[in-house]
């Protein structure tokens, strides 16, 4: 039988380009080390338990829910926050699409919202498909970032506001930019009142498939 | 929470001892599951052993055509292969269905294998659960069982496996590696979840404290024209009620060889071999198809609220196979 181990440990933590040297009980999250250590508060505890988004953090260049995330074994990692997003002032042209196109309601999940999109869209950038790309062999090239794409990439985060047309429109508007590499973020015009779609004809759309 | 001990394997064998000298440690892969869990009190282990930066997140070409893929590979990278997509692109549809970008990047090959039912009565700790408390009794058999099982279930336990990977793994007869303190070993998925009888806290033949190191896809031809549908409740992000994975070779109208693996109806996923022995030979078309389906689905025995999922999983096979044979014809 093996010695009780130790339940804590000093770690450090690369947060958004800083090193934080701190003592932590290993049952702590990220996401409370986060808040609750270093006082970045941008992330947010929705449900704490993997199924909101709100939390969501990068990891290596990689969107990942700093909730399930033990702040101990996030050691020796790239953490990006909502707070290490902009650059200085000038904010990143995600942030700056869900502020031009009003992508949120309340705000809560929005931190979450954006670090997703971030991920949203170096995957796509990357190649990979998702579960709503028709054809997943390699030769069938990348789908394009459609709406529903988008959805079905983002459909981590939810938005209790309901906000997610104009989210979906952030995203489209912000992944544009990244493929054309815009060098002049704030000549983005704000298109308001678009055409909003209902968002529940594709639900269930293919359990009524499977079973009619 | 419980209070626990962290420690970072760096390799395989220093992992697994680890395991071997404490019984109450567990293995720490993205923790997307098992952190959960504890958090809501049904993993209480005394020390974690993280296994994420182990070199066991590669995936390789086989000599003899299959994949060779590490358990430490999370799913995304596992579903953005090309290999994958190309020779088993039911596998990266899988995988792509469940859960969400965030967790598909941080979710590990292995920990999906060994992921827990999400039965209701099981993460919740002042339940009975047969699982969790071995003898405590089965509150879903006369509960909440609309997302139970229909097949290999049983009186003590209804719950189903979660995992929309391992329905694809199944159907393209995957073998689990794993290493333990005495040696290493090989389970083929078809015996890696045991049978539920009246253990169903046993749910793995892994020998105590093994590690799993990867998977072995065996060349197969016949996954070039595959396909995952899952159904669910919402269009994306939940839990199926039902799937399946399934993968044609059909030549002037005849079925020449068929996969077929169902997820969300039992405690593993299910291998529909019964189906497939019907179908070889036959004619490819929606009455072989369902008939197919019928002869593997005359074992379901649904509880009074998942009745639906015998004709979720019927028309899902005639659905499927008729697509795959006109993806065939082009």
């Amino acid at each position: 039988m093996a010695p009780a181990p130790s339940t804590y440990s000093v770690i450090t933590l690369n947060v958004n380009g800083e090193k934080y040297t701190l003592p932590v009980d290993h049952r702590t999250t990220l996401l409370d080390a986060l808040r609750e250590h270093l006082d970045l508060t941008g992330s947010k505890k929705g449900c704490d338990q993997g199924q909101c988004g709100a939390c969501t953090v990068l990891l290596d260049g990689r969107r990942a829910v700093s909730c399930l995330q033990l702040a101990v074994a996030a050691e020796g990692r790239a953490i990006t926050t909502i707070e290490g997003v902009a650059d200085g002032e000038r904010l990143h042209p995600v942030q700056q699409a869900f502020l031009d196109l009003d992508g949120y309601q309340c705000g809560y999940c929005t931190p979450g919202q954006i670090c997703s999109a971030l991920g949203v869209i170096e995957e796509h950038a990357a190649g990979w498909p998702s579960a709503v790309t028709a054809d997943v062999r390699p030769e069938a090239g990348t789908p394009s970032l459609s709406a529903e794409e988008i959805r079905e990439r983002m459909s981590g985060n939810l938005c209790r506001c309901g906000a997610y047309v104009s989210i979906v429109q952030a995203v489209a508007q912000a992944a544009e930019a990244h493929t054309a590499q815009s060098h002049t973020p704030e000549t983005h015009t704000p298109e308001t009142h678009t055409t909003r779609t209902g968002t529940a004809e594709d639900r269930s759309a293919e359990a009524k498939e499977a079973t009619a | 929470m419980r209070e626990f001990g962290y420690e970072r394997a760096v390799d395989v064998s220093g992992a697994v001892t680890l395991l071997d000298t404490d019984p109450d440690a567990r293995f720490l892969g993205g923790g997307t599951n098992l952190v959960d869990l504890m958090k809501a009190g049904v993993e209480r282990p005394a020390r974690l052993v993280d296994v994420r930066e182990l070199p066991l997140d590669r995936i390789e070409s086989a000599p003899d055509g299959g994949l060779l893929i590490g358990a430490t590979v999370t799913n995304s990278d596992l579903a953005a292969h090309p290999e994958v997509r190309r020779r088993y692109p039911a596998l990266a549809q899988a995988v792509l269905a469940g859960a969400s970008g965030q967790l598909r990047n941080m979710a590990t090959v292995g920990g999906n294998l060994l992921q827990r039912t999400r039965c209701g009565y099981f993460t919740d700790v002042t339940a009975p659960c047969n699982k969790r408390l071995p003898g405590s009794g089965c509150p879903a058999i006369e509960g909440e069982h609309h997302n139970h099982a229909i097949l290999g279930a049983s009186e003590h336990c209804v719950a189903t496996h979660p995992s929309d990977m391992a329905v694809a793994l199944a159907a393209f007869d995957a073998v689990v590696s794993y290493e333990t303190a005495h040696g290493p070993g090989e389970l083929p998925l078809a015996d890696f979840y045991l049978p539920v009888g009246d253990t169903p806290h046993l749910e793995t033949a892994l020998p105590s404290g093994a590690l799993i190191t990867g998977i072995t896809l065996p060349p197969a031809p016949v996954a070039t024209l595959s396909r995952y549908r899952k159904v669910r409740e919402r269009a994306s992000y939940a839990f199926a009620i039902g799937s399946i994975a399934a993968a044609l070779d059909v030549r002037d109208g005849v079925v020449r060889d068929v996969r077929l693996a169902f997820g969300a109806v039992s405690s593993r996923p299910w291998r529909a071999t019964a189906a497939e022995h019907a179908l070889r030979g036959a004619p490819a078309d929606a009455e072989s198809f369902a008939a197919a389906a019928d002869a593997e689905l005359a074992a379901a025995e649904p509880l009074p609220h998942n009745g639906y999922k015998v004709t979720l999983i019927r028309n899902l096979v005639v659905a499927v196979l008729t697509e795959l044979t006109e993806e065939a014809a082009r």
